[in-house]
């Protein structure tokens, strides 16, 4: 589902989006598109989208601004307790827009 | 992964933490199950740290190593669980009416405080110092009194060894006048000599605290209420309102010996060598094992019990070593310490330094060619404790009397310990392992070496040798030792700050790729932000800029738990119209938020949604008010008492100086938050020396007072200069404040700061009054400049539709309000619903409740 033209985006900052009822967080970062849940699992608020994005090595990450746990955002898995994940969404670019699908990424591509 | 194997270990104390950790750590094969089981309703905690509850530690800080550990495969832990019995036959223990099979049994009980059987011990009044809940409720109890009475609260500690010294510093930090009442003829009898015991009674009588050695305890006796309220000693009375006993302990024997375990002559399990008791796979450690004929009641032989039954667990052979008795103590502000031999005996000597007037006593006990260590007592002043510890039995390498003399000229601790010696007594670790971990585990900053060995992460006292070995062993590497903010820059916030100045730096990319790597993380960014933001450099919400801030910067607003924000208009030295009281009332009123007056003198509207707050902040700022920097390392407030022009007493008008204050350093960016305060005269109704910066009234002007914090570890603020005249003083303040913004490190308050600048509180002095570093003209330049460039945020966002755009809901549903928001109404105001209400299908609003506008 198209959610949102790419250029509404500012890089490495994310929104908050509506997908069939489901909020989902979407980052732009280096021209690419994640989507992940927009539900923070240590919280249960809707704050990922608030989160500050930026690296641990080679993943692009995004800090909870909660309690400030790091999730990877391809993975969804969380950097300081590796039991927890975040749900990862199907996304892409098409046409100048982003659209995301709520099919469940489990290996990061 | 299946287990085949089920232990179960009775007590969650410090013990049973390390037990399970190593069993986890070292059962690869999986063959394990474990069930703990407690009667406690916290997982284990730091028994040893205890005391710390009394200066604002949360018991949650307490908590004992990775929370992870009772979450994992094959772990199970049972809080409020009390074992009743044990059944060494069926192999079975009994815990609430349920019943669980064992293949191995661990009793790691611990001990109970023993409490003389002397009439009215049970008395209302009367505490033990044994858990957290122990503590909470001496806590609670003395709050109560104090409240009650309009003296005072009376207050004595049964027993001087070092829990009684240790219950008697809580009591007195409470503001409690104590007694410490002991038996024996000196304090601390099982630790000092005699003459260590004397330095010690007079430090500690010196603190205020009253000792009464060679008496003892006969009755305690009710008042009026029924509570507490003398004491009967052998020599008289003393009037009381709470007792601590902390006569010793008795180990936790009574499972044990229903079970008909052998016990102890003086109770306690009796275990062998391999910590096994007397039934087939029943073990028992910690302070509840009688081994090598008795009790241990300190923490690290107990977690060296625990390694040694996990070995057998696994099939080992460990053996128990016996264990070092050290300690080491800190209260209120008086060390004492004691290892090995404290008294010479037969081919040893005593070599003595003392110096009555100091309180400074301190002994070594060494072989008679004076060559070997055997062990020391070290009172008023032990910072040679941690060298001298690990040489017990060794070579003592230099005369024993440099060792004594007064600290500064003794040797420094030393890094070149041989491999062996024990640098932790509590975990066991020694000089070799905390080497290994930074040249064979890379462990390169102390918090890794603590991780990795385990050193340090008990009572502490080793942390300054830890450190000093993990420095020498890094230089020896060639490490440069790292102050790095985090994995994307090398260098600490003052660095950085000093470099992003002078380069003129202008945005995050150009800082990370000339000085940094990566894309940074939540912990550079707003660094740099905040760097940026107090150089000047534009506004908080500026494309580069915004991906930088911490959500609470970003809206300009305070996130709360779930998810909403909230609204603090600035209300400059507290001082309010009742005109701007009602557009505050209205707009909570409209938008059906929560109001709360903050600690800080204004109003906290709380429950906004990030798509309301911009209607919120047009009116706000429709009505004159500005962004109150609640959510920002920055300037706060400005507490203000209501001074002269209408306090009887009021010297000077300190709303005056408030209100000008607030105006001049708003929006002060800074690597923490700010605080300031001004009362209007001595009497100090403003609590400005608990601020940064507090400034109080005198007939002649102002003193200024800085470095104060509230928070964790609460500070008074000092003596910075006194009777300054109004434009001295706010330049001194100016000068204070801006060389604390550039210099101090990211999230430390002003109070560390002074201590850590060079010359410490005098240093900040010459630089500020004196300007003994030639920087005053830059730091005054640098304040004009802020207060010349002040502009109010929200005003500027309303006017910028760009930045506007940014406050939705959802980028595709803008005004759509998130829908998992649920609230209920409590005193007639609304507040987040908890788990239970939503589940429950209580009374619960949605997203939207009462909005009116
Ligand atoms: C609202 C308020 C409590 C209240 O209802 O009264 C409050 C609320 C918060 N305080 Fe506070 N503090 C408030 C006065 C204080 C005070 C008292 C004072 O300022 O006179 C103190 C002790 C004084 C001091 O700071 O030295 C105080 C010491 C803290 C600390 C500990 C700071 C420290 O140095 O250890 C934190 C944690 C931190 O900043 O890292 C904290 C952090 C917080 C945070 C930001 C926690 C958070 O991240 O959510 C709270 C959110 C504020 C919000 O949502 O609006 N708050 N906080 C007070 C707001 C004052 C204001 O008008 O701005
Ligand atoms: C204030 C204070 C300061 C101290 N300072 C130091 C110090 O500086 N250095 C040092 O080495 N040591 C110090 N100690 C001693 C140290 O805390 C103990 O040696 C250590 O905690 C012993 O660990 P343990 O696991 O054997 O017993 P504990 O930590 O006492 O744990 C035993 C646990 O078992 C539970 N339990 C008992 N019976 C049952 C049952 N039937 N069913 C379920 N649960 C049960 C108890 O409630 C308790 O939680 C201090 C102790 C105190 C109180
Ligand atoms: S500090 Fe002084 S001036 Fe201020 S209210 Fe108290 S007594 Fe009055
Ligand atoms: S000696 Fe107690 S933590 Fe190291």
């Amino acid at each position: 589902m198209k959610v949102v033209d790419v250029d509404r985006l500012v890089p490495e900052r994310g929104v908050a989006v509506l997908v069939d009822g489901h909020q989902v967080a979407v980052f732009l970062v280096d021209g690419a598109v994640y989507a992940v849940s927009h539900r923070d699992p240590f919280s249960g608020a809707h704050v990922m989208a608030r989160g500050i994005v930026g690296s641990s090595g080679d993943r692009v990450t995004v800090a909870s601004p909660m309690y400030k746990q790091v999730f990877d955002l391809a993975s969804g898995a969380c950097l300081t307790e590796p039991d927890v994940r975040l749900p990862v969404w199907r996304a892409r670019i098409e046409e100048g827009a982003v659209h995301v699908d709520l099919v469940p990424v489990l290996e990061p591509a | 992964m299946t287990r085949t194997k089920r232990l179960v270990v009775v007590g969650g104390g410090m013990v049973a933490q390390r037990l399970v950790e190593a069993l986890r750590d070292r059962d690869t094969g999986g063959t394990w199950s474990v069930d703990v089981f407690t009667e406690e309703s916290r997982p284990p905690y730091d028994r040893v740290a205890l005391t710390t509850f009394f200066s604002g530690r949360d018991p949650d800080d307490l908590l004992l190593g990775d929370a992870g550990l009772w979450h994992q495969d094959g772990v199970r832990l049972h809080t409020n669980s009390r074992v009743r019995a044990v059944d060494t036959e069926s192999r079975q223990v009994h815990v609430r009416g349920r019943v669980y099979d064992y293949d191995a049994l661990v009793l790691a009980t611990g001990s109970s405080a023993f409490v003389p059987p002397v009439p009215g011990a049970d008395l209302p009044g009367s505490f033990v110092y044994r858990t957290v809940d122990d503590v909470a409720e001496l806590r609670a109890w003395v709050e109560h009194r104090s409240a009650e009475h309009d003296r005072p609260v009376r207050g004595a500690v049964v027993g001087g060894g070092l829990l009684g010294l240790e219950a008697a510093g809580a009591l007195q930090a409470m503001g409690v006048g104590t007694t410490v009442v002991e038996l024996a003829p000196r304090l601390m009898a099982l630790q000092v000599d005699e003459g260590g015991g004397e330095a010690l009674r007079r430090l500690i009588t010196g603190l205020g605290i009253d000792v009464r050695t060679s008496t003892a305890t006969a009755a305690l006796r009710s008042g009026r209420h029924g509570r507490l309220a003398r004491m009967d000693l052998d020599g008289g009375k003393l009037p009381v309102d709470v007792v601590v006993f902390a006569a010793g302990v008795r180990p936790r024997d009574e499972l044990a010996r229903e079970a008909g375990l052998e016990v102890g002559e003086r109770g306690g399990v009796v275990v062998d060598d391999h910590c096994r008791a007397s039934a087939p796979d029943v073990y028992a450690v910690g302070e509840v094992a009688c081994v090598h004929g008795r009790c241990w009641g300190l923490v690290g032989p107990g977690n060296t019990m625990a390694e040694v039954v996990v070995d057998r667990l696994l099939g080992g052979t460990a053996t128990f070593p016996g264990a070092d008795t050290s300690t080491k103590l800190k209260l209120l502000g008086v060390d004492v310490a004691s290892f090995g031999e404290v008294v010479a005996g037969p081919g040893s000597l005593e070599v003595v330094y003392a110096d009555p007037v100091a309180g400074v006593y301190k002994k070594l006990v060494v072989s008679d060619d004076a060559q070997t260590l055997l062990g020391g007592v070290l009172v008023g002043d032990a910072s040679a404790y941690a060298s001298l510890r690990p040489m017990v039995g060794g070579a003592l390498g230099a005369d024993p009397t440099s060792w004594l003399l007064p600290a500064g000229s003794a040797p420094a601790p030393s890094g070149d310990l041989p491999d062996e010696a024990g640098v932790c007594s509590c975990n066991n670790v020694t000089a070799g392992t905390i080497r290994a971990a930074v040249t064979e585990h890379g462990c390169t900053d102390l918090a890794e070496v603590k991780a990795c060995s385990r050193a340090g992460t008990s009572c502490g006292s080793c942390l300054p040798l830890v450190k000093t070995l993990m420095t020498t062993e890094l230089e020896r590497a060639g490490v440069a030792v790292s102050n790095a903010l985090c994995e994307h820059f090398d260098v600490s916030r003052a660095q950085l700050f000093d470099i992003v100045r002078v380069a003129g730096l202008r945005t995050f990319t150009e800082v990370v790729e000339r000085h940094g790597r990566g894309k940074g993380c939540d912990i550079c960014r707003p660094v740099v932000a905040s760097i940026l933001a107090s150089l000047g450099q534009g506004h908080v919400l500026d494309a580069d800029q915004a991906r930088l801030q911490d959500t609470n910067d970003h809206v300009m607003a305070n996130l709360q738990k779930d998810g909403s924000y909230s609204v603090v208009p600035r209300v400059p030295g507290g001082e309010i119209t009742p005109e701007g009281l009602l557009v505050i009332g209205q707009v909570a009123q409209d938008f059906g938020l929560y109001t709360k007056i903050t600690g800080g003198q204004r109003i906290d509207l709380f429950g906004a949604r990030v798509e309301q707050l911009p209607a919120i902040w047009q009116r706000l700022v429709d009505a004159g008010f500005e962004s109150g920097h609640a959510y920002g390392k920055a300037v706060r407030t400005v507490k203000s008492c209501v001074g002269q022009t209408w306090c009887r007493y009021g010297v000077q008008d300190s709303v005056g100086l408030a209100v000008a204050l607030e105006l001049r350093y708003r929006g002060l960016r800074a690597p923490h938050k700010i605080k300031l305060g001004v009362s209007g005269c001595a009497r100090e109704c403003a609590e400005a020396r608990s601020k940064d910066v507090g400034v109080i009234a005198t007939e002649n002007g102002w003193n200024l007072y800085v470095g104060g914090n509230g928070g964790f570890t609460p500070r008074h603020a000092r003596l910075l200069a006194e009777d300054l005249d109004t434009d001295t003083l706010v330049r001194t303040v100016d000068r204070f404040l801006m060389y604390y913004v550039r210099t101090a490190d990211r999230l430390q308050r002003t109070a560390p700061w002074v201590d850590a600048v060079e010359g410490g509180l005098d240093g900040v002095r010459a630089v500020v009054l004196e300007d003994s570093l030639g920087i005053a003209a830059d730091l005054d330049a640098a304040m004009a400049a802020h207060v010349a460039g002040y502009e109010d945020e929200w005003a500027a966002t309303l006017r910028d539709p760009e930045k506007l755009a940014r406050f939705v809901s959802f980028v595709n549903a803008p005004d759509t309000p998130d829908p998992s928001l649920a609230y209920v109404l409590e005193r007639g105001q609304r507040r987040p619903a908890t788990e239970q209400e939503r589940d429950g299908g209580v009374l619960v609003a949605g997203p939207t409740l009462e909005v009116r506008s």
